[in-house]
């Protein structure tokens, strides 16, 4: 990171906290099952990071990025499992007979695993983004196609039972990279590159948002037609915030795959994939660390409760939902300002109210022909 | 020096069968600021969606020998043409600085765009001086007031480099004071820009118009000076009815 | 031919189920653009509704004929009560009412869990809707018949509505400018709950005809809600004749690919189909411009 910092010592000192805390202290007080467990926590927020670059500060609702964290964790998983069963050898999972499906092949390379990785979601990523904002396609809709890409997403890899072994995923991996998981001392430097990955991703999103793309991607929120009008293509700055959050989900789950274990259909979906949000929007989507500290309280309380009591929890997770998006659309943070009746306006919500006068659909506010282009530019361009 | 105008011929927009803009011949040269008025429905707004790529439309548009119909916003307005809407439409989340930051920056280059900005590009220093916004650099655009966003605005297209100015409506809802303020800022833009105002404001009109365009029913009526349009019989009519006295007091919205 | 014909009678039988649930879909988010994850949730209510009138009356035929009327009832409540209690505090922010109604879905999921458990529960065909007919010498359950007939009564009865009865004029009047109806005397909230009533009721009465066809269990609106919002997507907004086309024309494609290829991937070569479409014809979605969704 260069250039010049606001309160660059608080900053520092941010970073420095986080490092000390999840490098220091997490480390010397959890036991090993705890700091796995946080580990894991780690990966979801690796997710969370990147919904809020796209949906805090882009205004993308983007409903499935299960699709990317799957595919890197499906990615990582074979890779982990062509290295389990030795070079030539195939999973154990797989109807002996049938051959080892070209696509497979291609990721027992290690080097060519972590290019797939990132490579293969990035890509999806730009394919999709540039066919859905080039073509202006956003808000609900982009929200319903990115859900449906999530279903479908599950749907195929749970009809893939013998090459990717259908709705029981892939699991049992025995060593990564060349580093047996049963060794503690390994497992332990797993959470250390999690815990290190993800304080990256928060960087990287710190130096975005404080750029003048990260300007520009909250003017594209606030007002896509005005930013075109500037001589930019939306379609092009969106793009980027989407892809920049594929990947990032597609690490953590590249990660999430050998610190537990287990990857299946259930971890990709419609559910797990809205369930990335619930951190986010309860930790402050459009804030730098909302996010991340949202995912990780979520995740924790969806752990201590869901192992003792798992219908509570289901029925917490959607009254967060509904109580913080309806009523503190700041996230938890904003608690405070709203309590004290300084209404913050939180930037999300604001950028999908550009509108003014009545809420609804058709607000053709001048029925007269004057303002009969742009209502009409659907079918004019 | 050398002269811009903007050249526009046998515009046409129609929208199902509707025709909004029906052959309209307009050419603005750069120094004089124009306005273009017109009742409800005479296709103004429609005329600068068309040139702004907003609207499909038939005929040309030529800017510095571009031609403008047919090219995409963003490709129209990097050729210099830009234009306001009617509402205010500045981005509220952002300061004014990184309004203007970000209308000065188009013609960036990608790599550069992943950094914060280090200093305030001269540009941007000068369109605030010229609007007046400095002491506001860095307050949110939404804590603005109707009439500075309007100025920021007038501000983002001047340091887009802009050559063509539209603005729609740029006065209403405007104090009078702030009225003023706006009819002296356009004075000083139109030097070097060719500006051209739709606006229904005829008290405005007459302070700062130096020429006027009327559009009914999507045809050109009338252009000359506000006097002379003002003298038009046909414009009489179309505002007022038969034996009216001008446009003047005119109550258009 | 006969697989042809066949494919065929699948795609109908399974675009009407879509239209069904898209059809309230179509009413709410086209007026208000709202995005009700919970849509298909009501029309989980609408089935267990039918169960619970089989359990009180027992007989299968005349159960049936009670329950579409009743789920059309509950649904229509949830959807009011939905609709008065969050919706109508998020209008100018839809894709936050997206998400508000994703966690309405997911405690009414678990509430359906915690009443009557996740196990799928039997809701009985009556014998009427048990046989076979044939439509031009291929098979065709009679089930499946009566979906695709109370699909069509359900779109015939609605744009009836919508065109004839003065509730319709008063929906089409705030669907085409809210400000306008509004000066005009027309109480838009009013409007806005009683489309809510109709759009959640439609999806009450899909789940009574689904449990024809598919198991009644806590989690079934979910199998149709994504499905749903593509027909609606794909559509255009607030168009019953959109709706129609794109519920059949998903229908019968998704029938065509499942039988070339496996239904999942079928599923994948539909989305990829409408996000091609949305290529060609992104201008069909927006036949109804709102400044908010587009």
């Amino acid at each position: 990171m260069s250039g010049r910092f606001g309160s660059r010592a608080v900053v520092l000192g941010g970073y420095l906290l986080a490092a000390v805390v999840l490098f220091g202290a997490a480390p010397a007080l959890l036991s090993d099952f705890r700091l796995r467990l946080l580990a894991q926590f780690l990966c979801v927020a690796m997710v969370a990071v990147g919904i809020g670059l796209a949906w805090g500060s882009g205004g993308m609702l983007t409903l499935g990025q299960g699709v990317f964290f799957g595919l890197g964790a499906y990615i990582m998983a074979m890779h982990l499992q062509l290295s389990d069963a030795g070079p030539g050898g195939r999973p154990a999972f797989m109807v002996t007979g049938s051959g080892l499906p070209w696509w497979w092949e291609l990721f027992r390379n290690p080097v060519t695993a972590v290019l797939g990785i990132v490579g293969v979601p990035a890509l999806l990523a730009l394919l999709l983004g540039l066919g859905v904002f080039r073509r202006r396609v956003k808000g609900a809709y982009f929200a319903i196609l990115s859900q449906a890409s999530a279903a479908a997403f599950a749907l195929l890899l749970i009809s893939q039972q013998n090459t990717i072994g259908g709705s029981n995923g892939l699991s049992n991996f025995r060593q990564f990279f060349g580093f047996a998981l049963s060794d503690p001392v390994n497992r332990r430097m797993l959470y250390f590159i999690a815990a290190g990955v993800l304080i990256a991703m928060v960087a990287v999103v710190h130096q975005l948002r404080r750029s003048r793309y990260g300007e520009l991607l909250t003017a594209v929120r606030d007002g896509e037609e005005r930013v075109r009008f500037l001589g930019y293509d939306p379609a092009l700055i969106k793009v980027f915030a989407y892809v920049v959050a594929a990947v990032f989900a597609a690490i953590g789950g590249a990660l999430f795959v050998p610190i537990v274990g287990i990857i299946s259909p259930n971890n990709v979906g419609v559910v797990p994939s809205i369930g990335f949000l619930i951190g986010v929007a309860v930790g402050g989507r459009a804030t730098l660390l909302g996010p991340v500290l949202g995912s990780l309280a979520v995740s924790y309380a969806g752990s201590t409760l869901s192992e003792n009591f798992e219908s509570v929890w289901i029925y917490l997770q959607g009254l967060l939902f509904v109580l913080v998006v309806a009523f503190l659309p700041g996230g938890i943070g904003s608690l405070g300002g709203v309590l004290r009746g300084r209404r913050r306006r939180p930037g999300g919500v604001v950028g999908e109210g550009i509108g003014h006068g009545p809420p609804g659909p058709p607000l053709v506010d001048d029925a007269g022909p004057e303002r009969a282009p742009a209502d009409a530019r659907g079918g004019g361009a | 020096m050398r002269q811009d105008y903007l050249e526009i011929r046998g515009l046409r927009v129609s929208f199902d069968g509707f025709v909004a803009v029906d052959g309209v011949d307009l050419t603005v040269l750069q120094g004089d600021l124009r306005f273009l008025i017109g009742p409800n429905g005479a296709g103004k707004t429609t005329l600068v969606d068309a040139v702004t790529g907003l609207a499909a439309a038939s005929g040309s548009a030529k800017f510095d020998g571009t031609e403008l119909l047919g090219q995409k916003e963003h490709q129209i307005a990097r050729a210099g043409v830009g234009r306001t809407f009617q509402t205010a439409s500045v981005f509220e989340q952002l300061t004014v600085l990184q309004n203007l930051d970000i209308a000065a920056g188009s013609q960036r280059r990608r790599r550069s765009l992943l950094r914060a900005r280090a200093t305030v590009p001269d540009s941007v220093q000068l369109a605030m001086e010229t609007t007046g916004l400095t002491t506001l650099r860095d307050r949110p655009a939404a804590e603005l007031s109707h009439g500075q966003k309007q100025w920021l605005e007038i501000g983002m297209l001047l340091v887009q480099n802009a050559t063509v100015l539209f603005l729609d409506e740029p006065v209403a809802g405007m104090s009078a004071e702030e009225r003023e303020q706006t009819g002296e800022l356009l004075r000083r833009v139109r030097r070097d820009h060719v500006v051209v105002v739709v606006e229904h404001d005829m008290e405005f009109l007459r302070a700062y118009a130096d020429s006027v365009t009327v559009l009914a029913a999507g045809k050109v009526l009338a252009e000359g000076t506000y006097a002379q349009v003002q003298a038009d019989p046909r414009v009489q009519e179309i505002y007022l009815g038969p034996g009216s006295r001008g446009p003047g007091h005119q109550a258009v919205h | 031919m006969d697989a042809v014909l066949g494919q065929l009678y699948a795609g109908i039988s399974l675009g009407s189920v879509l239209l069904l649930v898209a059809l309230g879909l179509t009413l709410t988010f086209g007026q208000m653009g709202v995005i009700n994850m919970a849509h298909g949730e009501f029309l989980m209510a609408g089935a267990y509704t039918a169960f619970v009138v089989q359990q009180v009356i027992g007989g299968a035929g005349l159960a049936l004929l009670i329950a579409l009327p009743l789920a059309f009832l509950v649904g229509g409540l949830l959807g009011v009560l939905l609709e008065t209690t969050l919706i109508s505090r998020l209008y100018s922010r839809p894709l936050d009412t997206l998400l508000v109604t994703w966690g309405v879905s997911l405690v009414l999921q678990q509430l359906a869990r915690d009443v009557f458990g996740a196990p799928a529960v039997e809701v009985r065909a009556p014998e009427w809707l048990r046989g076979n007919v044939e439509v031009l010498g291929v098979p065709f359950t009679t089930g499946r018949l009566f979906i695709v007939v109370l699909a069509v009564v359900a779109v015939a009865v609605l744009s009836a509505v919508l065109r004839f009865s003065s509730l319709g004029r008063r929906v089409r009047a705030v669907v085409q400018s809210r400000g306008l109806a509004e000066t005009s005397g027309i109480d838009s909230r009013r409007t806005d709950r009683l489309t809510f009533f109709i759009g959640s009721g439609l999806a009450g009465i899909a789940g009574v005809a689904l449990t024809l066809i598919a198991s009644t269990q806590p989690y079934m609106g979910q199998t149709y809600i994504v499905d749903a919002f593509l027909v609606v997507v794909a559509g255009g907004i607030g168009q019953i004749r959109g709706a129609v086309l794109a519920a059949f024309g998903l229908g019968v494609l998704q029938a065509f690919f499942a039988y070339s290829q496996s239904v999942s991937t079928a599923k994948v070569l539909l989305l990829l189909c409408v996000i091609a479409f949305l290529q060609l014809r992104p201008q069909g979605l927006f036949s109804v411009r709102t400044r908010s969704l587009v």
